[in-house]
């Protein structure tokens, strides 16, 4: 069902992350940045942090994707790979995909993975900390494609980077307010479920517009 | 529409055009701004500061008409490569931005007063921050990038894509803010609007849209002239 050329592709930009890792441990580092100094920052009061803990939790990992941006496409089209990926016979939209689902499982899953821990670190209600697991392993997907939307759009500048924020920043807002208010519905008394629904469409949505407008980015680049 | 994509054609009916348009502007503004300060009473809850409602509301206006213009040019540049779509939409953007930091400002002049406070996380508020931070990111686009064909290719996807996620973004701010909703801030969403002022308000509205255009067609103008300018240089140095 999936193309070879899709497979190859993934296990190929799986292995890169492996072997160089300084996609994910980058991220990892800001993350722990953020868990240390926010109780410093704001004082070790355990109501305030169990207030705070879940829109922290995700702020810090909307930056954290949002570091690695840059590099999904960057490599590839400095040393000439995305060229040849055009010219196989596999739609251009597919493969932008498969390298953000690629940077989703690499770097996205992954820190939303370890999400727990460092939540209860910030003393997070346990009741709601299933919720914002969930949320974030949802919502982690449209930042990986919010961000591969990022780095094509940037892909040929020189330094994109703050570029990137100033155009990714807004579009992360959706993602970050219903992420969020799962948990925050869970405190009072209605359910989190439409939350987390509305959450997943808007992944969905993402999954269709973000592929088509990366793989128009990185052609206009590249003709 | 095909016929005016000769800047030629263009120019002459901008030319021919623009002189009326800004004695138009200039009368709705006048009439506008007479109504605004002398006719239009003071609101029996805010006072004389209701008066910033005449410059406030429109230019908020004209920041969404502009997004709205320049995600429907980059659509045009995309679907029939009209020559002139992508500069049409790349000189709405400052113009947009600025009536949107605008509607900003004078939104924040006229919140101290009524609000007691400069600035609130409102929803309206906040989806009008969030478009001038798009408006800003299509301009550093055409910033970044030098060459003008590629900037232009970038740009209309920054465009567009923003338009599609926008209402998504609107939904979920005004979404985010009914749940956190302060109610001490909007008591009473104030009364409904009395003729004396609407009809101030609405030649306001006109004033500015037609503001707009006389200064899109201006920017326009020297896009195409700054364009010209460019291939002629161009064509002098392969000359050389």
């Amino acid at each position: 069902m999936i193309s070879p050329a899709i497979k190859a592709l993934l296990w190929r930009d799986l292995t890169l992350a492996r072997k160089q890792g300084d996609g994910l441990g980058a991220a990892l580092g800001f993350i722990l940045a953020v868990i240390v100094m926010v109780p410093i920052a704001l004082g070790p009061d355990p109501i305030l942090l169990q207030r705070l803990a879940s829109g922290m939790m995700w702020l810090a990992l909307l930056l954290a994707v949002l570091l690695t941006a840059e590099r999904i496409f960057q490599s590839d089209f400095e040393d000439g790979s995305l060229d040849l990926m055009t010219m196989t016979n596999v739609p251009f939209e597919l493969i932008t995909l498969t390298k953000a689902l690629a940077h989703w499982l690499t770097v996205s899953l992954p820190l939303a993975l370890i999400a727990p821990p460092l939540a209860l670190m910030l003393n997070v209600d346990s009741g709601t900390l299933p919720m914002l697991w969930l949320s974030m392993i949802t919502g982690s997907l449209a930042l990986s494609l919010l961000a591969s939307l990022g780095g094509a759009i940037a892909a040929g500048l020189r330094r994109g980077g703050l570029l990137i924020a100033i155009l990714i920043l807004p579009l992360y807002i959706p993602v970050l307010i219903f992420g969020v208010a799962t948990t925050t519905l869970m405190m009072g008394p209605q359910s989190a479920w439409p939350a987390l629904l509305i959450l997943l469409g808007i992944t969905l949505l993402l999954l269709v517009v973000s592929p088509i407008a990366c793989a128009a980015a990185l052609r206009a680049y590249m003709r | 529409m095909q016929k005016f994509a000769n800047p030629a054609v263009f120019l002459k009916l901008a030319n021919a055009i623009l002189p009326y348009l800004w004695l138009i502007t200039a009368v709705l503004f006048a009439l506008g701004l007479y109504g605004a300060f002398v006719t239009s009473p003071a609101d029996y809850q805010q006072g004389e500061s209701v008066r910033i409602m005449y410059i406030h509301v429109p230019a908020s206006w004209i920041a969404m008409f502009a997004y709205a213009l320049m995600a429907f040019a980059s659509a045009i540049a995309i679907i029939f490569r009209h020559p002139l779509a992508d500069a049409a939409a790349k000189t709405a953007a400052p113009i947009g931005a600025v009536f949107c930091f605008l509607a900003l400002a004078t939104g924040s002049i006229w919140g101290k007063p009524t609000w007691g406070t400069w600035w609130v996380w409102d929803a309206r508020v906040t989806s009008m921050f969030i478009l001038l931070l798009l408006y800003v990111g299509y301009i550093a686009i055409w910033q970044a990038i030098e060459e003008p064909h590629l900037a232009a290719a970038i740009a209309r996807i920054v465009a567009l894509v923003g338009s599609v996620i926008l209402p998504v973004i609107k939904f979920s701010v005004d979404y985010w803010n009914t749940l956190h909703q302060a109610s001490s801030i909007f008591k009473a969403g104030g009364p409904s609007i009395d003729p004396s002022m609407l009809w101030v308000l609405l030649v306001m509205v006109l004033a500015y849209t037609t503001l707009f255009l006389a200064l899109h067609l201006v920017s326009l103008r020297t896009e195409i002239a700054t364009r010209k300018l460019r291939s002629a240089r161009l064509a002098e140095i392969r000359g050389n």
